[in-house]
């Protein structure tokens, strides 16, 4: 594991997105509590900790999906390129082209598989004609480790392919639209491990391009992919560092629990 | 962990019991099971019987109204009886009365039955008179008025017989109750089997049933359900084009766009209880809104169309409301987590896969709304109508009638006609929702089809 880490000693770059004193509330419940967090440029970070913690919740603040669910009130600020993004004159639609996500379910659209990863384009008005449409969609597909499986089987649904490969839809479907974040919720919970390893060298390659943060349940995988790595527990940001200073030398004696297996 | 399973396997010893004996427990179990499955089977058997016997009857009641017995014979159609003036004056025929009319006819069938030799000594003028239906003098003069060119003419015209003689080979009338009969003598009967036996008189497919306006008490063989049907369609028409963007619009806003508050949990709780509400009071409240206060014309098909769509509106949001909450909530974060808005993700995504099951419930409520009665009482649509209402829209605001109300107004007259009449009207309310059924299918297939 140690060669691993140094060959993704991170780089200096931007901050991307800067969360402040985020608190979130679901009704009564305090599930994040003054989380600050600086999500950098072109850079893998990687959300862990137990069950419960408040991952999903945090990394659904960052493109306002949280929006949607009634009873969820998010307080403090979080900016992208500086720009706040809790501001009533944001257009969460806008948002959300900008800062893409993959969900802890695989969700396809009951649609057919070109539909699915054509959809997002569309609807942004990115391409100009079929013929660029297919461009996307071929080199999304491919991106995603999926063409070669589906290439000959475009117009059929997407629904019906097996839950690793639906999942590798929906991360074709997220970049697709071209966003400069990728929030990825354990985008490999249902994948074997050839497309893991397939996902994790996507994840790789976006990195040149986007700034990727992945919450996942795998201390390999977050070593493995990440440069960055936060730590959750009950709703507090505990640590975050670089990947290799957190599971080599942890600050926090519930960080060094967890990654050694005593909480979980 | 260990010692824990340690002690319950002590406490409790490993079964011995072989698998190829059940045990007591299980033989109850399965008892139960069985017995509860005959119940069911029951249950069916007991529904599908009941739905035979149903058919049967209305069946057997109703297919001879789809039939009408007609006395075929030359008609001389005198120029110095009917137009005196020899002009063909529109306005001068016009006062020609049925009375006349029926003098014509009857002196023509007269002639017909002594050119073939036919017995009918015994048989007064006004027996022979009435042979034919009341209704076969209108319909004779309303072709003449069509079509004046006729006059001086000899055709062959299909008279109605009398409603006695139509039920006489429908089974409904023998000679045993004719000779009780004030409306009917054996004498004539036996002269109906004497025209059968020379082919002037038989009982073939009558259009008439379903195009013919409604006639009074004395005519059941001239009462026909065309203005019923197209009253009933004019209203399925307004309840369609009301209900199904306003019930859409209402139920996708709730389902997704409204605020859960007091104010739409109040909604909520309204929109189930209306759809509680019995059909009757949509009727009162549709007599004092749009006719009272709107002055909308009574029996008009638009009133009785505004009415349905009050009731039929909370019945078909409620299963609108249930196909969008069916749609998995993950399809409407996967569509605005690519970025689109929630209108996009409500009309590309949620709304075709709710839509067969908005289909489903759109059509059951129209098919109780095309049965229904109640609240057409009280708007005045079981008026006698003889007029077709004319094309729409302005057909809208003209008297009618519909099918369910016209069934009720039919089971309500004394002549026994009716009764058939009613029946062979229930056939055709059940062709209709059938039909409607049908098409609910079909959409369905169609929308399912694309995923
Ligand atoms: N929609 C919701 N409504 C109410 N409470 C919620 C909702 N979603 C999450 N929570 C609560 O917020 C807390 C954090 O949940 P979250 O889904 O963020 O955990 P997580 O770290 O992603 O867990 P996992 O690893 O199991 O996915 C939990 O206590 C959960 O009960
Ligand atoms: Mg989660």
């Amino acid at each position: 594991m140690k060669d691993v880490l140094t060959e993704n000693a991170v780089t200096s770059h931007t901050t991307k997105i800067s969360a402040r004193k985020v608190q979130v509330f679901y009704g009564t419940n305090h599930a994040i509590k003054d989380v600050d967090v600086e999500i950098l440029d072109k850079t893998v970070t990687a959300f862990i900790g137990p069950s419960g913690c408040g991952k999903s919740t945090f990394l659904r603040c960052l493109n306002r999906m949280n929006d949607t669910i009634p009873s969820c009130r998010v307080e403090g600020s979080i900016t992208l390129d500086g720009e706040n993004i809790y501001d009533k004159r944001v257009d969460p639609v806008q948002l959300r082209a900008k800062v893409g996500m993959v969900f802890q379910k695989p969700n396809p659209f009951p649609k057919s598989i070109y539909d699915n990863v054509a959809y997002g384009p569309k609807i942004h008005g990115l391409t100009r004609n079929k013929a660029e449409l297919d461009g996307i969609v071929e080199k999304s597909l491919r991106r995603a480790a999926l063409w070669n499986e589906v290439k000959d089987r475009l117009q059929t649904p997407g629904t019906g392919l097996s839950g690793g490969q639906q999942q590798r839809l929906c991360i074709a479907r997220a970049v697709a639209t071209n966003p400069e974040v990728l929030l990825m919720d354990e985008p490999c919970s249902a994948l074997d491990p050839i497309a893991t390893a397939q996902v994790e060298e996507l994840i790789d390659e976006l990195r040149a391009n986007f700034s990727v943060v992945i919450v996942t349940h795998s201390m390999q995988q977050a070593a493995r992919v990440s440069q960055r790595t936060a730590f959750f527990h009950l709703g507090h940001l505990v640590e975050y560092g670089e990947t290799g200073q957190i599971f080599t030398n942890p600050r926090d004696p519930r960080t060094e629990s967890y990654i050694t297996g005593r909480i979980g | 962990m260990t010692d824990i399973t340690a002690s319950q396997a002590a406490a409790m010893p490993p079964s011995t019991s072989s698998l190829l004996a059940p045990d007591a427990r299980v033989r109850r179990r399965n008892a139960a099971e069985a017995r509860f499955r005959s119940y069911g089977l029951a249950a069916i058997v007991l529904a599908l019987m009941a739905l035979v016997w149903l058919l049967f009857s209305i069946f057997g009641a109703g297919l001879p109204a789809f039939r009408q017995t007609v006395i075929q014979f030359p008609v001389t159609l005198e120029a110095g009886k009917l137009d005196k003036d020899g002009g063909r004056d529109p306005a001068a025929l016009a006062k020609v009365t049925t009375v006349t009319y029926a003098k014509v006819l009857s002196a023509s069938l007269k002639a017909a039955i002594a050119d073939k030799g036919i017995q009918a000594e015994g048989l007064t003028d006004k027996q022979i008179t009435g042979m034919f239906s009341q209704e076969a003098p209108a319909m004779l003069r309303r072709a003449v008025l069509a079509d004046p060119g006729l006059i001086g003419q000899t055709i062959t015209f299909d008279a109605y017989a009398a409603g006695r003689i139509d039920g006489y080979y429908k089974g409904r009338v023998t000679l045993e109750s004719a000779s009780r009969d004030s409306n009917v003598t054996p004498e004539q009967l036996h002269l109906a089997d004497a025209l059968k036996e020379a082919g002037m008189l038989s009982t073939p497919f009558n259009p008439g049933f379903l195009a013919m306006p409604d006639a009074s008490d004395k005519r059941p063989e001239a009462a026909g359900l065309g203005i019923a049907v197209l009253g009933s369609a004019y209203m399925m028409v307004v309840v369609l084009v009301l209900s199904l963007p306003i019930g859409v619009a209402a139920s996708i806003y709730l389902e997704e766009f409204a605020p859960k508050n007091r104010l739409t949990d109040l909604i909520e709780v309204n929109i189930a209880n209306l759809a509680a509400v019995p059909s009757i009071v949509y009727g009162i409240l549709g007599l004092a809104i749009f006719i009272n206060m709107a002055g909308l014309p009574q029996s008009a098909p638009i009133v009785g169309g505004l009415v349905l769509t009050l009731m039929t509106l909370p019945r078909i949001i409620i299963p609108t409301r249930a196909a969008l909450k069916a749609v998995p909530p993950s399809i409407r974060d996967a569509a605005l987590g690519v970025g689109a808005s929630k209108m996009q993700s409500v009309l590309h995504h949620v709304l075709p896969l709710a839509a067969p099951g908005i289909l489903t419930g759109m059509i059951i409520g129209l098919a109780q709304a095309l049965g229904e009665t109640a609240p057409l009482l009280l708007i005045g649509m079981v008026a006698f109508v003889r007029d077709f209402p004319a094309a729409p829209p302005a057909g809208l605001f003209d008297p009618a009638s519909a099918l369910p109300v016209q069934i009720y107004n039919w089971t309500q007259r004394g002549d026994p006609g009716f009764v058939e009449r009613a029946s062979g009207a229930i056939i055709v309310l059940l062709a209709f929702l059938l039909v409607m059924n049908a098409v609910a299918i079909i959409l369905r297939r169609r929308f399912e089809r694309r995923w």
